[in-house]
């Protein structure tokens, strides 16, 4: 897996690109807290562009991020989807907290 | 009905590993002409079952997974077994949410039950789990 985080007019995005289950979880979760953290950001724009794959580990990970900085009215944007991981957010319910973009200048628009 | 091919595993209870079976499980498929739609559910169902032993079942890498693929005319099948704690209450752990861990969703039976067309959960506490499933082939030609 590979993980990227940069700041952008104060969103931070993250890039991700591999499979996302529990293998890369850890490291998913430290990278992306770490970032939430030294910047002291609010909202987060994650793209998934180079993401093949998710399970239920990886959407574990999204939506314990999800739950860190709601409570001070954060949210989290997915961008460039790929079909059968938007599937899979889709059954699992996490559309309800996350919405998904075409792309990051999208997601950047919309907040 | 007659078993056309079959292959074994086994897993050494690794993280590792839950990528390694899901791309098995996915190349082993492909013998039937399933879509690519298809092969991905497959590979989140294996994925939820392997990561279920690792993490639940046994928690440390010593445990040995050993996972059978069979294949059928009409369907493919998967068997994953682990001699770990074993599962208290299955129609419990089936549930939607349910999980015995707080930092987890509940969702890997979820994914399993609507991924395939079959499962079924033998389990005994102390004693360890088998899941089968199985996901039948439709042909696409017309009758
Ligand atoms: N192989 C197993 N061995 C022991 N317990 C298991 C096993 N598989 C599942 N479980 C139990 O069933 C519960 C539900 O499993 P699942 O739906 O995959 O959700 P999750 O993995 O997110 O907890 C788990 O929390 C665990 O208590
Ligand atoms: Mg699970």
């Amino acid at each position: 897996m590979n993980i990227s985080t940069l700041l952008r007019q104060g969103v931070l995005t993250v890039r991700v690109e591999g499979e996302l289950d529990m293998h890369v979880a850890d490291e998913f979760r430290q990278v992306v807290d770490n970032a939430i953290d030294s910047y002291g950001v609010k909202n987060l724009i994650l793209n998934l562009q180079g993401v093949s794959f998710i399970d239920s580990s990886g959407l574990g990970v999204i939506l314990g991020r999800y739950k860190r900085i709601n409570p001070a009215g954060g949210r989290i944007l997915a961008t460039d989807v790929q079909p059968q991981v938007a599937k899979i957010f889709e059954l699992s319910g996490l559309l309800k907290i996350m919405k998904i973009y075409e792309t990051e200048s999208h997601a950047l628009e919309c907040l | 009905m007659e078993i056309r091919n079959q292959v074994k595993m086994s897993i050494q209870s690794l993280s590792e590993n839950v990528g390694i079976a899901r791309i098995t499980a996915a190349a082993f498929a492909a013998q039937l002409d399933f879509t690519l739609n298809e092969i991905e559910e497959i590979k989140v169902a294996i994925s939820e079952a392997i990561s279920n032993a690792v993490i639940h079942a046994y928690g440390h890498p010593d445990g040995i997974i050993e996972f059978t693929m069979n294949l059928y005319d009409d369907k493919v099948e998967y068997i994953i077994t682990d001699i770990g704690k074993g599962i208290e209450d299955i129609n419990l752990a089936r549930q939607p949410s349910y999980s015995t861990d707080p930092e987890r969703m509940g969702l890997g039976f979820v994914f399993m039950e609507s991924f395939m067309d079959e499962l079924d959960i033998l389990s005994k506490q102390g004693q360890g789990t088998t899941v089968m499933m199985a996901k039948k082939f439709q042909s696409n030609v017309a009758h």
